[in-house]
């Protein structure tokens, strides 16, 4: 951590962004154009960000991890949901939607996708400068002074277009594009996924030196829990729109307390086969997010399901041991009426 | 499925109406006042009054288009300035008439388009290939009304073999059609039948060798499947688009054969729009217009709901 | 001598590469592809004589395109020093097809050029908002594609009457629905693209975004196929004038001759088709470089 940051206002302590009851549903249409049903791609999280820190965030694709950044970055309206930024409440009366924007800032996965085909690296990190207020020419040099920063030389990269760089390099633009704007908070959102592993390597190196020297805050969204497991902090595990266990990344790795946690991490590729868990990998599909079961979301693929799942949704509740850590599953809260309730706690 | 068809169907209702509204600001474009048309310049305001009134020219235009509409609807387009005869007894033959051109053309195009396509997308032979291309491009370009001059020069008065204009003796009967109607309908029919032949050729040749290249035929050859059977299944999966093709191709032809009328006095659709302009007979205009705008929609319709029947997966939701 | 040029060919591919610089850009490539396209150069070279003559037609032919002689009518070419004859009224024929050009090239790329940029921005407009925007535009867009074109055309000059204006309002109101829907399409494409959220990540207002970011991208496709309609105007344009509904006489216009020298066609049939060659000749060349630039536009990555 460098020296005080003089955008910080509520202090160490005070999350940087704090989310609760986010929502969003997307109307789904039938033949004669009537909203007829919707998909529940985030339904009610909360949760929050702490200044500095690497939050990850994992689950299967479509179990809301992309709306969930679009959302944040306020690219899509949310159904439902407040946001707490720094101590002041985002809407009425507080810091506004656009002051939001303004300190969040995201990375996409696709890099060539999210990059202008007809707009060269300088104009693409340029045009966010410029939207902000700064003249053509400021904007440019700073563009080339941030080139610099992610390791791209400008006098080589600043005026190549998207299809004169390889993966990684375009990758390192959109950072840029992203650091540019000099935000506080910057979602990832599986930004190094499509990366080749030695390239991935070089990109997860220079964000953790950005983050560093820009007092930045990663909101790091991926599939691979490898990845995740190197960044992270801590880790925010999603099943079909619903957060499903959140805490320290060790302590997730070591005592997940989730059944689906545990399914999750069963199916990843470990090199040590002590590391094997006992627990058997998920099978089939998620259901369908337009209906998610009744009660707790993940009871149809999970193994240890009784009718206490199906009859009332488990609520995300901090462990008695680590208030850090927190689990939505009914056999983790004792007296819950699963026959293995607090069992597994003690366990551990 | 039913769901989407009767969406389609139900979706065209206010396009028509759309269709009425156009056709009715026609009166309002048209320079000078419609009345003139039937008055002597030297009427007096009383008698225009009259007039005006016998018209509803003197209301509020939304009335007035209600009004209409409402006529228009029972299949009243209101009398024609020239003849005194209702619009629509006007219509009806020269629509007959029209249409008789349009299906011969639209047969001579599919016979000429498919056969040529088709050959040029089965051949592995570039000059074959390169022949039909050039064959389509110049049925596309081709202004078809110059077109039909140059056959008339030909066909009619170097050769003396065809008719060089109007229709054969059945124009009033298209019951009693016989050789002589056909010798008629022949110069006419192949001048119309250029650009869709053009733009079937084209297509076809396109999608056949897109079908080819696909895997399930190559795996087909891989088996050992004799030629005449790939050609089956290449057939198969060509006719769908094809077919959608010469069908909005049919429906250019009814409302763009006017034209191709003019050069050989057909007496069809378009020469009855050419009269109307030319006397500014502003109801018969109307009228022509909505039926024959009414017969491209449906027929867009049709090609649209053949189309999602054959393949489910062409359904826009 | 032949040491020279089988040393530069021999420079293999990858070292060519890396001496190509940074930053071309996509139009720089889009004109590169073409010029290496032997049919679009022909066309462009047909085009840019007929224009080139049409513009420059008092210089390159001394006739007076008006002046008319009942004893010299429909001469046939090569006759008493006219080249290409004369017409129904003695005028000489050369000078007025030159002179046509003038007319019945503006019509071809004039309704063409106004119907790009209304139904451009309508489309685009319909498919960056969407939802109700695009309802209300595409809606009313839909009830002008319910008429076949040369209807709509033929129907709209007829009632506004002839004259080079009204043939010029009727032919853009009939490209302005089919221009939309194609940058509608190509709009909603692009607008989904993750460069898209990128720049409304910025913050910035929607017009920006249009302007810097849409605009280059969906000028190609829909200049494309924009140019694919010149051919198409000219042959509407011409056969305007052909009914009657379009230049009217004197002015020299390819398709008012056709229809002049029509009745002439049983007399002197030579002439009277020559119009229409030119028409032809337009209307192919136009159609084969919209071909090339479109093959230009699929292959550019």
């Amino acid at each position: 951590m460098t020296g005080a940051d003089p955008r910080d206002r509520g202090g160490p302590q005070q999350p940087l962004l704090i989310v609760d009851g986010l929502k969003k549903y997307f109307p789904l249409r039938n033949a004669l154009g009537t909203v007829s049903a919707h998909v529940q791609a985030v339904d009610g999280i909360g949760f929050s960000i702490a200044k500095g820190e690497t939050l990850g965030v994992v689950g299967e694709s479509g179990c809301g991890k992309s709306t969930t950044a679009r959302l944040l970055m306020q690219l899509i309206e949310p159904d439902a949901g407040s946001f707490v930024l720094d101590g002041d409440p985002v809407g009425r009366g507080g810091v506004t939607v656009r002051e939001l924007r303004r300190q969040v800032q995201m990375v996409f996965q696709d890099s060539y996708a999210s990059l202008n085909p007809r707009h060269t690296a300088a104009q693409e990190i340029a045009f966010g400068l410029r939207v902000i207020g700064k003249d053509t020419a400021t904007a440019e040099a700073e563009a080339r002074q941030t080139l610099r920063m992610v390791g791209l030389d400008p006098d080589l990269y600043a005026g190549r277009y998207p299809h004169e760089m390889s993966g990684g390099q375009r990758q390192r633009v959109n950072i840029a594009r992203g650091i540019a704007l000099n935000p506080r908070l910057l979602i990832l959102d599986e930004a190094v996924s499509a990366l080749d592993k030695s390239v991935q390597a070089q990109v997860l190196n220079l964000l953790d030196d950005l983050k560093q020297r820009l007092n930045l805050t990663y909101l790091f969204i991926s599939h691979d829990l490898n990845v995740v497991h190197y960044v992270s902090d801590r880790v925010l595990v999603m099943y079909l729109g619903k957060i499903v266990e959140v805490g320290p990344v060790d302590r997730i790795w070591r005592e997940a307390a989730h059944p689906y946690t545990r399914a999750l991490f069963s199916s990843r590729l470990s090199m040590n086969p002590a590391l094997r868990v006992a627990a058997p990998p998920l099978s089939g599909d998620p259901p369908n997010p337009v209906r998610p079961p009744s009660g707790c979301r993940f009871r149809t693929r999970c193994t240890l399901a009784e009718d206490v799942c199906a009859a009332s949704e488990p609520a995300l509740i901090p462990s008695p041991l680590d208030a850090a850590h927190a689990v939505a599953c009914h056999i983790a809260r004792a007296g819950s009426g699963h026959s293995l309730a607090g069992a597994l706690a003690n366990a551990a | 499925m039913y769901l989407y068809v009767l969406r389609r169907l139900l979706y065209t209702l206010p396009i028509l109406v759309g269709v009425t509204l156009i056709c009715f600001s026609f009166i309002h474009l048209a320079p000078g006042d419609p009345i003139n048309a039937v008055l002597p310049e030297n009427a007096s305001a009383d008698v225009v009054a009259q007039v005006k009134a016998a018209y509803g020219f003197d209301k509020p235009l939304p009335v007035q288009y209600l009004i209409w509409f409402a006529n228009v609807l029972t299949g009243d387009f209101g009398l024609s300035i020239m003849t005194r005869r209702p619009v629509l007894s006007e219509v009806g033959p020269a629509v007959a008439h029209t249409a008789l051109l349009a299906v011969t053309a639209i047969l001579l195009s599919f016979v000429l388009g498919a056969g040529l396509g088709l050959a040029a997308g089965m051949t592995d032979r570039r000059s074959t290939d390169r022949a039909v291309s050039t064959f389509a491009v110049f049925g596309i370009s081709v202004p078809h009304y110059w077109l039909g001059m140059i056959l008339v020069v030909i066909f009619a008065v170097k050769l003396h073999l065809l008719p060089a204009t109007g229709m054969g003796p059945s124009a009033s009967d298209l019951t009693q059609f016989g050789m002589e109607d056909f010798r008629h309908l022949l110069l006419p029919a192949i001048t119309l039948a250029m650009i869709p032949a053009g733009i079937i050729a084209r297509s076809v040749r396109a999608t056949v060798a897109e079908i080819r290249r696909q895997e399930f035929v190559q795996t087909l050859k891989g088996k050992g499947l004799k030629r005449p059977r790939i050609f089956l299944h290449v057939i198969k999966n060509a006719a769908p688009p094809t077919i959608a093709i010469m069908g909005l191709q049919f429906a250019q032809l009814l409302g763009g054969s006017i034209l191709v009328e003019t050069v050989f006095s057909w007496p069809g659709t378009g020469f009855l729009l050419n009269a109307a302009i030319t006397t500014r007979d502003l109801p018969l205009l109307q009228g022509t217009v909505i039926v024959l705008a009414s017969f491209f929609v449906l027929t867009n319709v049709a090609v649209d709901i053949f189309q999602t029947l054959l393949d489910p997966r062409v359904r826009r939701v | 001598m032949s040491t020279s040029t089988t040393g530069l060919a021999a420079l293999p591919p990858a070292v060519r590469k890396v001496a190509r610089p940074p930053g071309r850009s996509f139009w720089m490539r889009l004109g590169r592809h073409l010029l290496r396209d032997r049919v679009a150069i022909v066309c462009l070279v047909i085009l840019l004589a007929i224009a080139l003559s049409a513009i420059f037609a008092p210089w390159l032919v001394p006739a007076d395109p008006y002046k008319t002689s009942m004893l010299r009518r429909l001469l046939p070419p090569g006759e008493r020093g006219y080249l290409l004859g004369t017409d129904e009224l003695g005028r000489d024929m050369l000078t007025r097809l030159l002179y046509g050009g003038r007319v019945s090239l503006s019509m071809g790329l004039a309704p063409v050029v106004l119907a790009t940029l209304i139904g451009g921005a309508l489309g685009i407009i319909a498919g960056y908002f969407g939802r109700q925007v695009n309802m209300l535009i595409m809606r009313v867009i839909d009830v002008f594609y319910a008429f076949p074109s040369v209807l709509l055309a033929v129907a709209m000059a007829g009632v506004l009457g002839a004259g080079i204006m009204n043939s010029l309002i009727s032919l853009t109101l009939v490209f302005i629905p089919p221009i939309a829907r194609v940058a509608e399409s190509v709009t909603t494409q692009v607008r989904n693209q993750d460069f898209v959220e990128a720049a409304r990540a910025t913050g910035a207002g929607s017009w920006r975004i249009i302007v810097e970011h849409m605009l280059a991208n969906v000028t190609g496709p829909i200049l494309t196929y924009a140019s694919s309609l010149v051919s198409v105007s000219i042959i509407i344009a011409s056969g305007l004038s052909f009914l009657g509904l379009g230049a009217r006489p004197p002015i020299a216009d390819w398709g008012l001759m056709l229809n002049t020298l029509r009745q002439a066609v049983y007399v002197a049939p030579l002439n009277a088709v020559l119009p229409g060659v030119m028409i032809f000749l337009t209307s192919v060349s136009f159609n084969l470089l919209s071909d090339s630039l479109r093959t230009a536009m699929d292959v550019r990555a």
